[in-house]
């Protein structure tokens, strides 16, 4: 990818600034990409616009690479601290700004489960998709879930595993939720790297997401059914 | 504590032949524990370590390797955990009609299955080392993990890690110090714990019954 070392950002304008903020951030350049977000935002651009276009995209392109093998951990790693610090410099803006709210979120590794590298990715990747996320971290006990839903109250409820000994967990809480009659109150997405589309179907999950954008669209399109789901109970009531 | 050898071998595995489909990291434990049993009825062979990096690549590729062996061999054992197939390994086999290792990794199996899942519930926060990791730690997990190129990652990697754990199948002063090392680079407090070959050994020294209720060619 691009060598930003002597690249003036400045000079750029701003289409080409954010094709080469895709590509510092593809190169794990963290200064390179908070120096892009302050230049977009002295030239005017919407926190939100920054965020989408300039942080998101180039995450997007980041993880379609980590899918087809070009990339691996630790560039995801590297690329993904260098969106966590724009992301640092427009969320105090995004909140004074309004920026659209795509539905919110709770997320958290499951009990006896200490990994977090893809689920603080999800969470992530989520947030700037327009998610309102709650990253409750890792070690979570099925009471610690149920205090999160209750007080947050979320429309999906992410839970992921690495370890082949902590995913059952997930069914562990999907089980209470069933016992307290509230499951369907939540959309389930469950993720992490043993487990599979059948697991999450036995287990009683509504979703599988094998990676932070898949986990997007498919939380992206439950909001949708929700709220067509919604449109149409107003249609007929009308 | 266990030693090397727990096992006896047995008089009447003599003719039969027996292939372990092994994961490499287990490849020359057993090898030892073959040499040092008489186990002349075993044959070994591997698929790569690093798979356990992609685990969905295991299945299928055991599943090759059993269905190339056919005809060669009595029977077939299989010396892999579920290592992050999620289930899938064990479908494979059950197919098959193979068995493997009871626990969900080499770990498990090397501390015992049911001590190390009591301990992994009550602190989660260990990071363990084999004989064949600490070997390979520089390899595997240093450069696996690119710490050597972005040290800076460490904490992203092993930030919630306490402690790293030895668990040791020799006895080996070196292995040691150098396990000893690998916890300090990784920050972590360190404990050593000499499992021996644990439940590895028993399950191959089963080969040796007559009646083997594993897969017979």
């Amino acid at each position: 990818m691009a060598d930003s070392d002597d690249l003036d950002l400045r000079s750029l304008n701003d289409q080409e600034l954010a094709q080469q903020m895709h590509d510092d951030l593809y190169d794990g350049l963290k200064e390179e990409v908070e120096e892009g977000v302050h230049i977009l935002l002295e030239r005017g651009w919407a926190p939100y616009k920054v965020l989408t276009e300039a942080l998101v995209e180039g995450m997007r392109i980041v993880g379609i690479d980590f899918r087809d093998g070009i990339l691996f951990v630790p560039e995801v790693l590297l690329a993904a601290n260098s969106m966590k610090a724009g992301m640092t410099i427009l969320r105090p803006l995004l909140a004074e700004t309004g920026a659209p709210s795509v539905g919110k979120l709770v997320i958290g590794t499951v009990k006896g489960d200490i990994h977090d590298i893809g689920k603080n990715l999800v969470s992530m990747m989520m947030e700037g998709a327009g998610f309102e996320v709650i990253n409750i971290g890792i070690n979570n006990a099925v009471e610690a879930y149920l205090e999160a839903l209750e007080e947050h109250k979320p429309d999906i409820l992410g839970m992921s595993a690495l370890l082949t000994t902590t995913m059952p967990y997930m069914k562990v809480v999907i089980d209470t939720l069933k016992e307290m009659g509230i499951r369907d109150d939540y959309v389930v997405l469950v993720g992490g790297a043993p487990l599979n589309e059948a697991f999450a179907e036995a287990i009683g999950a509504d979703a599988y997401c094998r990676d932070a954008a898949v986990a997007v669209e498919t939380a992206k399109d439950f909001m949708r059914r929700k709220h067509n789901v919604r449109g149409g109970q107003g249609t007929s009531a009308a | 504590m266990p030693g090397p050898t727990p096992t006896a071998p047995r008089s009447d595995g003599a003719g039969r032949r027996t292939l372990v489909i092994a994961c490499g990291a287990l490849a020359r434990e057993i090898v030892d524990m073959i040499r040092l049993n008489g186990w002349t009825h075993l044959a070994v062979t591997c698929l790569p370590a690093i798979w356990h990096n992609t685990p969905a690549r295991i299945p299928e590729a055991v599943r090759a390797k059993i269905r190339a062996a056919r005809g060669d061999y009595d029977s077939i054992l299989v010396a892999y955990g579920d290592c992050g197939t999620g289930g899938q390994l064990g479908a494979v086999l059950a197919e098959e009609g193979v068995s493997r290792i009871e626990g969900p990794h080499c770990y498990a199996f090397y501390r015992g299955v049911a001590e190390f899942m009591r301990e992994a519930e009550d602190d989660p926060t260990c990071f363990y080392l084999t004989d064949y990791l600490v070997r390979h730690f520089e390899r595997l997990i240093v450069q696996g993990l690119g710490l050597d190129r972005h040290p800076e990652l460490l904490a992203d990697y092993f930030g919630n890690y306490t402690k790293l754990v030895y668990l040791a199948q020799t006895e080996n002063q070196e292995m040691a110090a150098r396990a000893r090392q690998a916890a300090a680079r990784l920050g972590l407090a360190y404990e050593y714990r000499l499992t021996g070959y644990g439940q590895l050994a028993g399950f191959l020294n089963e080969s040796n019954e007559a009646g083997d209720a594993s897969w017979h060619g």
